[in-house]
């Protein structure tokens, strides 16, 4: 199956959609009528034919588009990408984790041929063909870590292991919810997430830590996360909230199923080898309301959470002002049914 | 005068511990302003921690410069401000040893700016003790511009390089030496909350 | 766990205590790669029953046609070495954990000084391979009381930073002499015997190096001890730890599910729930803190023994 590539835009006119493929392979993220934090971390392992946990990366119909938007907001704002010295070894991990892995579960977009450390990467979508050698980053036009993830959907942080902590020493980040890399890299595990209310009275990053503490190499894990954006923004960061902040005051009863999406992350962790660091890409997938009512199950629920989600929690994803539309509109489309377990869509 | 008390906060923010004394081992100390008490309530509590001490205090308009002078010193230096001393401050980390501790005193921007060039210098982070003195003011970084204010002491504050009115944030970069502030009125250009004093 | 079975291409003598193991793919692909100062669980079918010991990677972290251990034959032991020495042998097949380091080096470090006693050597080898290819400043200090028994001055490179300290020949390490005058940003890695470890940890302090400088590895061995009885709640039976098992192979032995990293006290994965105890709990790990050992709520089952009336643990 060739794959086909939207022509879309994360910003200014807004051109992004889905197509009915892409919405039924949305990666749900509730699987019951609540939440709550959890350490809902699961094994990586190979979904079903076409879901997103289909490959190690998901590649779909919207990947040349955000690696154009990642390269406006890199224009703008290149500490968007940074490496702490130490990091370059786990810059090449990762480099080789991707091309492995892509090369391997897309033989029809991409190639990688290793000669020893002569290397020879093809990414037919984004026409690139480069010759380079292995661990000499003077042989790329950048830097391994960014080389990669400027070819690579979704947010990019690799975490540096010692003292019994994980270190966000480099990462590539232009579709962020709300947090900024060049403010937050060098911090610890529980000082990045500091700013998350009530999960650490609960102890989750505490639990989290030491389970990613002993992830293994070749036992890959992941979890979903979520938030509310108005609009398919991708650079949502904080850097430019001044300018995407009025946007978010726009909704009304008349666009809110239109311009109010589910943003969801599907953050994986990969125990990399020569650097022992771990890898965390987060990839984000953007879904209208609109969109997601058109499976049921989905709209159901995703009116139940919300509306019974904790004021801090809402404050936190920065939606609380918005609550009341989206909850308003997605009443319309609960008939108080019974759902069904788990995330996927019900026929 | 004990070191100021803080309210509990989340975990990026720092701790200022206090000064313990390492005995007479190399150390470096550098304070502003009324951290030249801690400075002072340290070596009363052990007068070798001097020996082989290299002092740079900011007296920042204090009267305590005599005092820390007379505390005997391997080395006593009075600069104006930071910037004047930081290349002198530069060279004594590159020029330390494993075993070296480094004293902070004073303010927070102080303590923040000197703990990130030393660790950058590969001082570890255990090698550094911290207490702070005086004035509660904040260093802030604006996140949008990414230029930095120095002693904001109210919240909002204006950005002092691109004018954007930001909050106060507690989440506190070590790499910067820096607290966070994001535009207060962003998602409402011109509606403001009232402007308060920031409290330790 | 995913582990895979390899078999042994090469034995190799080092010393009369000391052989080295080289494992390959026996389809002949290759390994997943590796950093300096990781280890391997080999799973070795002893009779009725099965041992797990961990071992340092020695050979090159950046080269996957092969796995190196080098396994001192420790004949108090609970047999694991033993077996590694008597019973394997060229092509035989041999299950082998996926390299998990515990030891790693602080790439943050402007210079890096390793600290070897006897059999501790093991890590560093395979650390001053990715030193060498990083081109990071390091000296390293290897002591051993005889160059007869000394198995890795054989495997280790004629460099000018690498120092052997024989005290047979009254050459004795100078930990204080090491440690002085080391430029900021220095890191020091000790792995031998608890003696040595202790020494350098003593040392360190006493002039004024921070804790997070310090690394190291004490490679513990599950210490043989007297039998005792532990009851497991959850699954609700009562085993036996025999003299010379350890209390999570004892487990492993019962089908009890159990986790486990490291089989030597130092991870923190095998931590277990102590609901009762009258006795007292023998801990040999690294893992808990002083306070904790001396609660007795918590057990690391891989290391730790018990000697006393009853032992119930949450598993
Ligand atoms: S398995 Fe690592 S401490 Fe027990």
């Amino acid at each position: 199956m060739t794959m086909r590539f939207n022509d879309e835009t994360f910003r200014d006119d807004y051109t992004f959609h889905n197509s009915p493929a892409a919405i039924r392979r949305f990666p749900f993220p509730f699987d019951q009528d609540s939440y709550m934090y959890s350490v809902n971390i699961e094994p990586h392992r190979r979904g079903a034919a076409g879901s997103v946990f289909q490959h190690r990366f998901d590649v779909d119909e919207h990947y040349v588009a955000e690696m154009r938007d990642r390269e406006i907001t890199l224009r703008d704002d290149p500490l968007r990408c940074q490496s702490l010295p130490h990091m370059e070894l786990a810059g090449w991990d990762f480099l080789e984790l991707v091309m492995v892995s892509k090369a391997e579960d897309y033989p029809e977009l991409f190639e990688l041929h290793r000669d020893g450390d002569r290397w020879h990467w093809i990414n037919r979508p984004l026409g690139i063909e480069q010759r380079f050698i292995f661990l000499d980053a003077t042989s790329l036009p950048c830097g391994p870590m960014e080389y990669i993830t400027r070819q690579t959907q979704g947010d990019h942080a690799l975490l540096d292991q010692r003292e019994g902590n994980l270190w966000m020493d480099a990462g590539m980040v232009t579709s962020q919810a709300d947090w900024s890399l060049d403010f937050d890299i060098g911090m610890n595990f529980f000082e990045w997430h500091a700013p998350v209310p009530k999960a650490h009275e609960l102890g989750v990053f505490q639990r989290a830590l030491k389970f990613l503490l002993s992830l293994q190499q070749g036992a890959p894990v992941r979890r979903l996360n979520w938030t509310m954006t108005v609009n398919p923004r991708l650079d949502t960061s904080p850097e430019n909230y001044h300018k995407w902040g009025p946007e978010k005051r726009t909704l009304t009863a008349g666009n809110v199923g239109a311009k109010q999406y589910l943003r969801v992350e599907l953050q994986t962790l990969w125990r990399m080898p020569r650097s022992n660091a771990v890898a965390f890409p987060i990839r984000c997938y953007l879904l209208a309301l609109e969109d997601l009512v058109t499976v049921p199950k989905w709209g159901r629920r995703l009116h139940r959470v919300l509306r019974d989600l904790p004021d801090e929690l809402a404050e936190y994803k920065g939606f609380a002002v918005n609550r009341p539309l989206i909850v308003d509109y997605l009443s319309r489309f609960d008939d108080c049914a019974p759902t069904s377990a788990g995330i996927f869509p019900d026929d | 005068m004990p070191g100021t008390e803080f309210s509990p906060s989340i975990a990026s923010r720092p701790v200022y511990a206090g000064l313990v004394a390492q005995g007479a081992m190399p150390a470096i100390m550098l304070a502003d302003a009324e951290g030249a008490g801690a400075l002072i309530d340290l070596a009363a509590r052990d007068p070798a921690v001097m020996e082989r001490a290299h002092v740079i205090f900011i007296p920042a308009g204090t009267p305590h410069g005599a005092r820390l002078r007379a505390l005997g010193a391997r080395i006593y230096h009075e600069s104006p401000s930071y910037a004047a001393c930081l290349e002198r401050f530069r060279k004594a980390l590159a020029d330390a040893h494993m075993g070296t501790t480094l004293y902070l005193a004073g303010t927070e921007g102080l303590i923040g700016q000197a703990t990130a060039e030393a660790l950058a210098a590969g001082l570890p982070a255990g090698a550094i003790q911290s207490e702070h003195r005086g004035s509660i003011a904040r260093r802030m970084q604006c996140v949008h511009c990414k230029g930095i204010t120095e002693g904001v002491t109210t919240d909002p504050f204006t950005c002092s390089h691109c004018g954007l009115t930001l909050f106060v944030r507690d989440h506190y970069s070590r790499r910067l030496g820096a607290f966070q502030g994001v535009c207060v009125d962003a998602e409402t250009p011109g509606v403001l909350p009232p402007v308060q004093e920031i409290r330790p | 766990m995913t582990a895979r079975m390899l078999r042994v291409a090469e034995v190799t003598p080092l010393s009369p205590l000391v052989t080295r193991f080289r494992f390959e793919c026996p389809e002949g692909g290759t390994l997943p790669l590796f950093s300096g100062g990781a280890h391997v669980v080999v799973e070795m079918p002893d009779g009725a029953t099965l041992r797990r010991n961990a071992y340092s990677l020695i050979s090159d972290p950046l080269d996957g046609s092969g796995y190196e251990i080098a396994v001192r034959r420790e004949d108090a032991g609970r047999g694991g070495s033993r077996f590694m020495h008597t019973h394997v042998a060229v092509g035989d097949l041999l299950r082998v954990g996926a390299p998990v380091n515990l030891f790693a080096l602080d790439l943050r470090a402007k210079k890096h000084v390793l600290i070897a006693g006897g059999i501790g050597i093991t890590p560093f080898l395979a650390q001053l391979r990715q030193l060498t290819r990083l081109q990071m400043p390091f000296e390293l200090h290897y002591c051993a009381r005889s160059r007869a028994e000394a198995a890795g001055l054989s495997l280790l490179p004629d460099l000018p930073q690498v120092h052997a300290h024989i005290s047979d020949e009254g050459d004795r390490l100078d930990i204080g002499a090491v440690l002085a005058g080391q430029p900021l940003g220095t890191h020091v890695y000790t792995c031998g015997p608890e003696g040595l470890i202790e020494a350098v940890a003593g040392t360190a302090t006493r002039l004024n190096w921070p804790k997070a400088a310090l690394h190291s590895e004490a490679f513990l061995s599950p210490p043989p001890g007297a039998a005792f009885k532990v009851t497991l709640a959850r699954s609700g039976i009562t085993i036996t730890v025999g003299p010379h098992q350890s209390l999570l192979e004892a487990m492993e032995e019962a089908q009890v599910d159990a986790p486990w990293l490291c089989r030597g006290g130092a991870c923190g994965q095998c931590e277990t729930a102590v609901l009762s105890c009258k006795g007292r709990i023998e801990h040999h790990d690294h893992w808990l803190s002083d306070a904790e050992k001396a609660a007795q709520q918590k057990i690391m089952p891989c290391v730790s023994r018990f000697q006393g009336e009853d032992l119930t643990l949450d598993r």
